[in-house]
């Protein structure tokens, strides 16, 4: 799964060391090289540059920039970097204060305190460009590399936006413009220098499409995306017989095509074809780089003055200039301003078109032949003709037609690597039936935007969320004091406040608090019987700590809940951990791995991760490692997790769990007693304040009668409500009224009531006599078990005597089996027959009760 | 209870709460014969057919397992136009699924969804009891309003039921019992039998009508039906009974007779076992008395064949002039014979290493029934009459 594991990166100084640190033993660098082994590659990242940073979410590298490198004297390289936050990692309330739509590629200068900025310098992925703009000022619509290229407009301190500071903003500036000569310089200067900047784009090219498989596939999917919206608009453009299209274009276009695929087939395994093209595409790349230099910091900068050496870099100005021409469209082009869009959906969709153009282009030239070169100037001419009218396409078609590829698309793509250029050429064909990729936009234009980085995988189903179809009425809202009163009494009316668990509550709090200040891990668990408030006390802990945090009392934390009932498999809770954490869908065995890796190495940015493991006895395994697991990583030093972990039973630790599973756990212990009978009226007139539907003395009553039998609060407020109903039964004829004693007796009765007596009493008369029978053969034989011969001996007997019909076998069989479905008998498997073994399930006490009744 | 049953499904679909409650009753006393009246009337009412109601229903005996109920409620709610060609995944991402279907809506906008689970104590053996712990927590969450109705024969339900997912279900129990006395059998003998005023044929539905009439005053027809409702108040026995009888009726016999009635009892109540005794040949019959003797002998204790071949070997002997003396082999296949007919049972599982002989046995016959079965039997010899009443009747 995860490729930077298996090339193994290698870390070496660029360079001599600047300066060193006597006292400390440190050594500053000015640039490190990042060699990986399996593509023979290496890159160099200078201070100054900004660079990618793993993230807890493979998708989600955090984006900073390199301020300084050094060795400690432990040999460890650090780098001290400046952070830039995505809008993903600003908290959601926060998000309001920015007022306007902010793209994905839109980042925060982070002067939030309290992150780490001395980060490891293995975390490094990549370097990347970072631009400053003015507020104001839009985005820039052409980008080369979305992965690449990001942009700052304002910084963020944790509690506001801020524009940046000119001081900040030249700075930023002058960190792009000096890497953008040095690699101008570099690559006139020394084109086959391995260290070259040159080289490290090829390098960081290569990776960004290989490295972390997360990117890789994204990259992937956008690739599939942008080519889907792009085949569609041509189908729409042929459909529509736009004026721009000549037939010599669309003859172009089919030229095109193969080697479009071929295009693809380097994005798939530029890892596999590197060693046969590596020499190809390194001559390539410059101009390649070149033209996303130009493009990204100077717009305006005129394609011809790109020195044009050779053939190849000759396609590149040609692309360059294509793009050029591109962005002019998009100003001239009226329908942009006319149609109301926002800003992000008509900036993304032209912006997946074109890095996937250059892509091509890079990818498709190494494969033309030196006759062909030609040609394919003219093919990228013909692109850009293309390409104009396409965006006038896209105009017309506008709606969110974004990027969003449909799972049979990639299918199809997949399909057509090994395939022949003609097969390919048909299958690029097939591409332009854009159906199913138009459906899959339409369904959540929104999210999709958003959440673009995210989504890796781009099968619909998996992220469709389900509903239930929404109600054509409205709810009735409740009409009378009884319905209102039964409505708070459900138990799904969350209070206020929680009545009677103040303590607790204090408890749980302090503890995740203290916890959450320190930065440290720590377990706590919670035991009580079922109905006594445990989850209810620990949901309204984490309600008001967020409440807190969002005051900027408390350090911001990530909340997650599990609940081992809703498992399947104890080994699930790392599959739901994983995807609360990061939004990773993986299997259980890689959760567990990632989920350790993530709790064991410190992570710079981390938050304090609150985990609620609720029902915690179900997570117990033969091996109980998911226990073990969960307890471990608190007692890491960099996890930052807290686990509240609930159960019934108060010796769980003692009595499931292993000795060094119940010792991670820790002491930190907290039962809840079951509820007092002064508790639960408490908190049934809570919840009833203000309605006045109880009298006071049935509340005490029904609290009085729980109370007594398990103190389960669920169960008082049931039979509170069902009170309410039998009231407002009974209240029909009469003016409404309020829930007396009566209504709650009978509330009680008719759920604490043995339903075997009744059930007795209603039972037919060979039933009763076949019981008394029963009960005749316990008495002569002195043991509660008999065979239903002997029964039915005794059966006949009391039959003679009763003067009735005497059964026959069969008949005292069909007896025995229907008493046995309703439980009152406890029968063996019915092919023994007459030597069938019965008990009664009741006492012989409750069943002769019944019986002398009549 | 059917007014509370329908007033419990009103408020979910008009209010939106959420509630969870079981129909217990003997089988046969109309459990969903009351949800689906309940669900009729409740199709009536405006408001309730306007808020659609989906109801999965989930019969305990094809779900198995909870894999194939969550299966089948997402296919039931079809939310799997939603999942798409997606094949199903695993059992895991299922519930995931659903839970989070369930979670996304709120009291006031979300369809209210009434779950009915058949045989509901069958869901209570599946595994952990997922299915039904995340169903009552639902219900007594605010989420998606659910109303989870359970129907089941078992009295001692809810001690089946986990501690936690007890605590959630709401305790409201509907307990049917078939409390009718037998004036009321009486009458619904009556109303089954009657023809509809809607009959096609207005005269014959009169004179059956009368017929019928007249045959519940009678008292052989009453005391039949006495017999049956002294054996169970089960409405389906009823059913079983006039089936049979109405089956008698042809064109030559156009109304049900009080005859008709009686026969039909009298088949209904017929011992089985004893009527594969009828059938025997008159060594399997011997064989069958000599096991009755043996049993009376050792009072109930297992027997195996060999110890059954010498008791029949003694009464031959003793009557040799009238009995024809057959091979042991011939014994044995008889023996055989009964062993398949299960009229006797082994004790144990038959293996390979035991000798058939020595194979302990066990005789699946009352000693009433063989002597019942004997009267009835056709051309019995005298003295294999005499020897089965009693084993001493050569003194």
């Amino acid at each position: 799964m995860n490729t930077r594991q298996q090339s193994k990166l290698i870390y070496s100084w660029y360079g001599k060391p600047l300066g060193s640190d006597r006292k400390l033993r440190t050594s500053q660098y000015k640039g490190i090289l990042i060699t990986s082994e399996s593509s023979k590659t290496e890159t160099c990242i200078q201070l100054g540059d900004f660079i990618l940073v793993e993230g807890t979410n493979a998708d989600q590298p955090y984006v900073a920039q390199l301020v300084d490198l050094y060795e400690d004297g432990a040999q460890h390289k650090r780098a001290v970097v400046q952070w830039f936050c995505r809008l993903e990692e600003i908290p959601q309330n926060k998000r309001k204060l920015l007022k306007r739509e902010i793209s994905a590629q839109e980042v925060f200068f982070d002067q939030v305190l309290g992150y780490d900025t001395d980060i490891a310098a293995e975390t490094i992925i990549k370097s990347i460009m970072v631009i400053p703009l003015h507020l104001g000022e839009e985005l820039p619509v052409i980008t080369l590399n979305k992965e690449q290229t990001f942009y700052v407009k304002q910084s963020w301190d944790g509690k506001c936006f801020k524009v940046l500071s000119p001081d900040t903003f030249s700075k930023l500036k002058e960190a792009n413009k000096t890497r953008g000569v040095i690699t101008n310089s570099s690559k006139a200067s020394i084109p086959s220098d391995i260290l070259t900047p040159v080289k490290k784009e090829t390098e960081s090219v290569v990776r960004s499409a290989t490295k972390p498989k997360k990117i890789d596939m994204e990259i992937e999917s956008k690739h599939s995306s942008s080519k889907s919206s792009l085949s569609k608009e041509r189908h729409s453009q042929r459909v529509a017989n736009n004026d721009i299209k000549t037939p010599t274009a669309r003859k172009k276009l089919e030229l095109n095509s193969p080697t479009r695929s071929k295009g693809r087939l380097l994005g798939y395994e530029v890892l596999g074809l590197l060693d046969d093209v590596c020499d190809a595409i390194a001559p390539l790349e410059p101009s390649a780089t070149k033209r996303k230099v130009k493009f990204t910091s100077d717009i305006l900068g005129s394609p011809p003055k790109i020195p044009c050496s050779n053939d190849k870099s000759k396609s590149t100005s040609q692309s360059a200039e294509h793009c050029q021409t591109f962005s002019d469209t998009i100003q001239l082009s009226p329908y942009t301003k006319v149609k109301d869009f926002s800003d992000k959906d008509k900036n993304l969709p032209e912006k997946d078109n074109i890095p996937s153009l250059g892509g091509y282009q890079c990818n498709q030239s190494p494969v033309l032949t030196p006759r062909s070169r030609r040609t394919c100037v003219q093919k990228t001419s013909a692109l850009i003709a293309e390409q104009i009218s396409m965006l006038d396409q896209e105009d017309f078609l506008s709606d969110s037609d974004s990027s969003y590829s449909s799972s049979s698309e990639e299918e199809e793509d997949d399909d057509d690597v090994p395939c022949t250029p003609e097969k390919k050429t048909k299958s690029s064909r097939i591409f332009s039936t854009p159906k199913s990729s138009r459906k899959s936009a339409v369904h959540t234009p929104a999210k999709t935007l958003r959440k673009t980085p995210l989504k890796g995988t781009p099968r619909t189903p998996r992220n469709a969320t389900p509903e239930i179809p929404r109600r054509i009425q409205v709810a009735q809202e409740p009409a009378s004091v009884l319905e209102e009163a039964r409505l708070r009494l459900h138990v799904s009316a969350i209070p206020e406040s929680l009545p009677c668990r103040e303590e607790e509550f204090q408890d749980i709090y302090n503890f995740v608090e203290s916890k959450l200040i320190d930065g440290t891990g720590g377990c706590m668990y919670i035991s009580g019987v079922p109905g006594t408030g445990k989850t209810a006390t620990v949901h309204e802990v984490i309600r008001c700590l967020q409440q807190a945090a969002e005051n900027d009392e408390l350090p911001p934390f990530q909340f997650v809940e599990i609940n081992g009932m809703k498992l399947t498999d104890p080994h699930q809770a790392y599959v739901q951990i994983l995807e609360f954490l990061t939004g990773q869908k993986v299997t259980a065995t890689h959760a567990a791995v990632l989920l350790a890796k993530l709790f064991s190495t410190p992570g710079p940015k981390r938050k304090t991760t609150v985990l609620i493991v609720d029902e915690l006895d179900l997570l117990w395994t033969r091996k109980q490692n998911v226990m073990y697991n969960l307890f471990d990583w608190p007692t890491q030093r960099h996890s930052k997790l807290i686990i509240l972990a609930i159960a019934n039973t108060m010796d769980l630790p003692e009595r499931i769990m292993m000795n060094r599973v119940a010792s991670r756990l820790g002491l930190t212990r907290m039962s809840f007693q079951p509820y007092t009978y002064k508790q639960l009226q408490q908190i049934v007139s809570s919840r009833l304040k203000g309605v006045k539907a109880f009298e006071e003395d049935a509340v005490q009553l029904v609290s009085r009668k729980v109370a007594a039998l398990s103190g389960d609060a669920r169960r008082c407020l049931d039979i509170c409500r069902r009170a309410t109903e039998i009231c407002e039964f009974a209240r029909q004829k009469r003016t409404p009224e309020m829930v007396r004693m009566a209504h709650v007796t009978e509330a009680i009765d008719e759920m604490f009531s043995s339903p075997y007596v009744n059930a007795i009493r209603n039972a037919s008369l060979h039933e009763q006599i076949f019981l008394k029978a029963i009960l005749a053969e316990f008495r002569r034989a002195g043991v509660e078990e008999a065979t239903v011969q002997q029964i039915h001996h005794h059966h006949v007997a009391l039959c003679r005597m009763e003067g009735l019909q005497s059964p026959t076998v069969s008949e005292t069989m069909a007896i025995c089996s229907r008493l046995g479905a309703c439980r009152l008998l406890l029968v063996e498997a019915s092919n023994k027959y007459l030597h069938m073994r019965v008990r009664l399930n009741l006492s012989q006490d409750d069943v002769m009760y019944a019986l002398r009744e009549e | 209870q059917p007014r509370h049953l329908l007033e419990l499904l009103r408020r979910t679909t008009v209010h939106g709460e959420s509630n969870s409650a079981l129909v217990i009753g003997p089988r046969g006393s109309g459990k969903t014969t009351l949800l689906n009246h309940v669900l009729k009337d409740l199709k009536e009412m405006k408001q309730v057919r306007e808020n659609l109601l989906e109801k999965p229903f989930l019969p305990g005996l094809l779900q198995t397992n909870d894999k194939v109920a969550l299966k089948e409620i997402t296919r039931q709610l079809q939310l799997e136009n939603v999942v798409g060609d997606k094949v199903f995944g695993s059992f895991a991402e299922n519930l995931a699924f659903l839970l989070e279907a369930l979670r996304k809506g709120n009291r006031t906008s979300s369809c209210p969804i009434l779950f009915v689970l058949d045989e509901f104590d069958l869901f209570v053996h599946h595994k952990n009891q997922t299915l039904l712990y995340n169903l009552f927590d639902i219900s007594q969450s605010a989420q998606t309003p659910v109303t989870v109705i359970g129907l089941t024969c078992r009295q001692d339900i809810l001690e089946l039921l986990e501690k936690r997912v007890k605590s959630r279900f709401s305790h409201r129990q509907i307990y049917l019992m078939n409390s009718f006395d037998f004036k009321q059998y009486i009458k619904i003998f009556k109303k089954q039998l009657s023809l509809p005023a809607e009959f096609p044929d207005e005269s014959f539905a009169q004179k059956w009508n009368n017929n019928v009439q007249h045959l519940s005053e009678d008292k052989t027809v009453q005391d039949v039906l006495q017999k049956l409702f002294h054996h169970s108040k089960d409405l389906r026995s009823l059913h079983l009974l006039l089936m049979l009888a109405v089956s008698a009726v042809t064109v030559h016999h156009p109304l049900l007779t009080a005859a008709d009635l009686q026969e039909a009892s009298r088949q209904h109540s017929t011992d089985s076992k004893a009527n594969i005794v009828h059938g025997l040949s008159v060594l399997e019959i011997c064989l069958i008395i000599a096991m009755k003797h043996l049993n009376e002998v050792y009072d109930g204790e297992p027997f195996n064949f060999q110890m059954v071949y010498n008791e029949f070997q003694k009464f031959i002997q003793r009557k040799a002039h009238s009995m024809y003396n057959f091979e042991k082999p011939v014994v044995m296949k008889a023996f055989e014979h009964l062993l398949q007919l299960e009229l006797v049972q082994p004790l144990e599982r038959p293996s390979a290493r035991a000798q058939r002989e020595f194979l302990l046995l066990r005789l699946l016959l009352d000693s009433s029934q063989i002597m019942e079965a004997l009267q009835l039997y056709p051309n019995c010899p005298t003295d294999v009459k005499q020897w089965a009443a009693s084993s001493l009747s050569w003194l």
